[in-house]
């Protein structure tokens, strides 16, 4: 009798100490959580934890890497005779496109010539080569291999030959992270080409799809226009190709039409891809003017100082 | 001694191999479907070796995933903390279970993480998840059996030469 009791006691407070302790790390964990969603803690605790981390995806990085290797090592003659045909029609056609692009770059730069605007046309990429590592199932995040000590940060834009793919949002030492256009946190402004009708084209959750979901009920959409991205918030520079239209609908308020658009960059087949160096200039309104004043030499000592200091 | 180092080794390293399998990429078709390693081995050792296995250990483990996987820090290490919790609660009772049993049993811890990290993202802001998501605990169940029955053969092992 005495023994069971005995039990019993240590047993209850042992469970009583148990689920003291747990409300304790429970807190703990909240406190932590509610910090992070405020202070972005997790992404300095991340840059600082690098070293731990960067070689984990490195390592998680090579089976994919691998077999790579091996399906380039082992593929038949005559898959890789029939890929080199069509990679020399392809790279006849790019030629092709960019002389006829060339004359038309040349004939640009007159007319900007002209205009006497001073934005080139040149733009400086960088190649990144893409981590495969698993960011969660439902996170549309990719991992590139460069990072601060490469000059990366946050706001470079991602795109492979065949469109905008997205943006970078968390850089480590040699690893950043990137996120998709397709991720529902992300929304870029675009164009429609053919009738230059301006819109936002969100990421959605039912994954690789673009959601346009403010359309205006009179504009003209087509299914199959292409978009492009407008340039507008200053983010991602204009005329980059986005995606295909694939579906209009009615939206449920009947005052926006909806669309469903097809990315146009391979994002789940890109293994290479170009980070923008050189951000797209903000278009906004124009800088505040500079307050009309006396001449500066006119101007006392002190501010005279402050002027040419700032 | 030694092979009690084994054994030390064994537990640490298969927690270590479960937070790389947490961040190792799987073909797209099953991406998704991927069950939670840190979850089922930690589950193994609170159920083989609870001397070993405390809240705190499971807390830092949490951790540690939340910083490889980076959504947001905290989410994990409450969500194994739980976990474990329950285990240690039930341990008596768990130990006992067929492998029927234990299959329901891990079934249902990993619902009930799916749960938590669902009213957590929704706290969070992020966007609801697809029916997917809900799938990925019954392959864990699944893969429990295998993960039980290697981890408790190298265990057992170790722990016969031990004495």
């Amino acid at each position: 009798m005495a023994l069971t009791r005995d039990g019993n006691q240590t047993l209850f407070s042992a469970s009583m100490a148990g689920t003291l302790r747990l409300i304790v790390y429970l807190a703990l964990a909240c406190v932590l959580m509610v910090f992070d969603h405020h202070g972005h803690w997790l992404a300095k605790a991340r840059y600082g934890a690098a070293f731990v981390i960067e070689p984990v995806y490195k390592l998680a990085g090579l089976p994919s890497q691998a077999v790579d290797t091996l399906e380039v090592a082992f593929s038949s003659r005559k898959r890789l005779t029939e890929q080199n045909r069509h990679l020399r029609q392809d790279l006849l056609l790019a030629n092709a496109r960019l002389n006829r692009m060339a004359a038309v770059a040349k004939q640009n730069h007159k007319l900007k010539q002209l205009l006497e605007t001073q934005r080139t046309l040149g733009m400086k990429v960088q190649l990144a080569r893409l981590i495969d590592v698993d960011l969660g199932a439902y996170r549309h995040r990719i991992m590139l291999n460069v990072g601060s000590n490469q000059g990366v940060t946050p706001g470079q834009v991602i795109i492979d030959a065949n469109g905008i793919m997205g943006q970078v949002v968390e850089v480590l030492p040699d690893t950043c992270v990137g996120m998709l256009i397709t991720d529902p946190d992300s929304a870029i402004p675009v164009v429609i080409e053919r009738t230059g009708v301006r819109t936002v084209a969100h990421g959605s959750r039912q994954g690789g799809r673009l959601l346009l979901p403010d359309i205006p009920v009179s504009a003209d959409v087509r299914v199959g226009d292409s978009l492009l991205t407008s340039g507008l918030g200053g983010r991602y520079p204009p005329g980059f190709p986005v995606g295909t239209i694939a579906s209009v609908q009615p939206g449920a308020s009947g005052m926006f039409l909806r669309a469903v658009a097809q990315p146009a960059a391979h994002l789940k087949r890109s293994s290479n891809v170009l980070l923008l160096r050189d951000l797209a200039p903000p278009m906004g309104p124009p800088a505040p003017a500079i307050p009309m004043g006396p001449p500066v030499k006119l101007a006392p000592k002190g501010v005279q100082a402050r002027r040419g200091g700032s | 001694m030694n092979r009690h180092r084994a054994r030390n080794w064994l537990f640490v390293g298969s927690l270590l191999l479960s937070l790389f399998l947490l961040v190792l990429p799987l073909p797209d078709a099953v991406a998704a479907y991927k069950p939670y390693w840190p979850a089922l081995v930690l589950v193994y050792w609170a159920l083989e070796w609870p001397d070993k296995i405390n809240l705190g250990l499971a807390f830092v483990t949490g951790l540690g995933a939340d910083l490889l996987t980076g959504v947001l820090l905290g989410d994990q290490a409450l969500r194994l903390t739980v976990l474990v919790f329950l285990v240690m609660r039930f341990r008596s009772r768990l130990r006992f279970f067929t492998m029927w049993q234990q299959i329901l049993v891990v079934l249902a811890l990993l619902l009930n993480n799916r749960v938590l990290q669902l009213a957590i993202g929704l706290f969070a802001g992020q966007p609801l998840p697809s029916p997917g998501f809900w799938v990925a605990p019954l392959i864990g169940a699944l893969i429990w059996p295998l993960v039980f029955l290697l981890l408790d053969d190298l265990n057992t092992r170790l722990r016969v030469r031990e004495t």
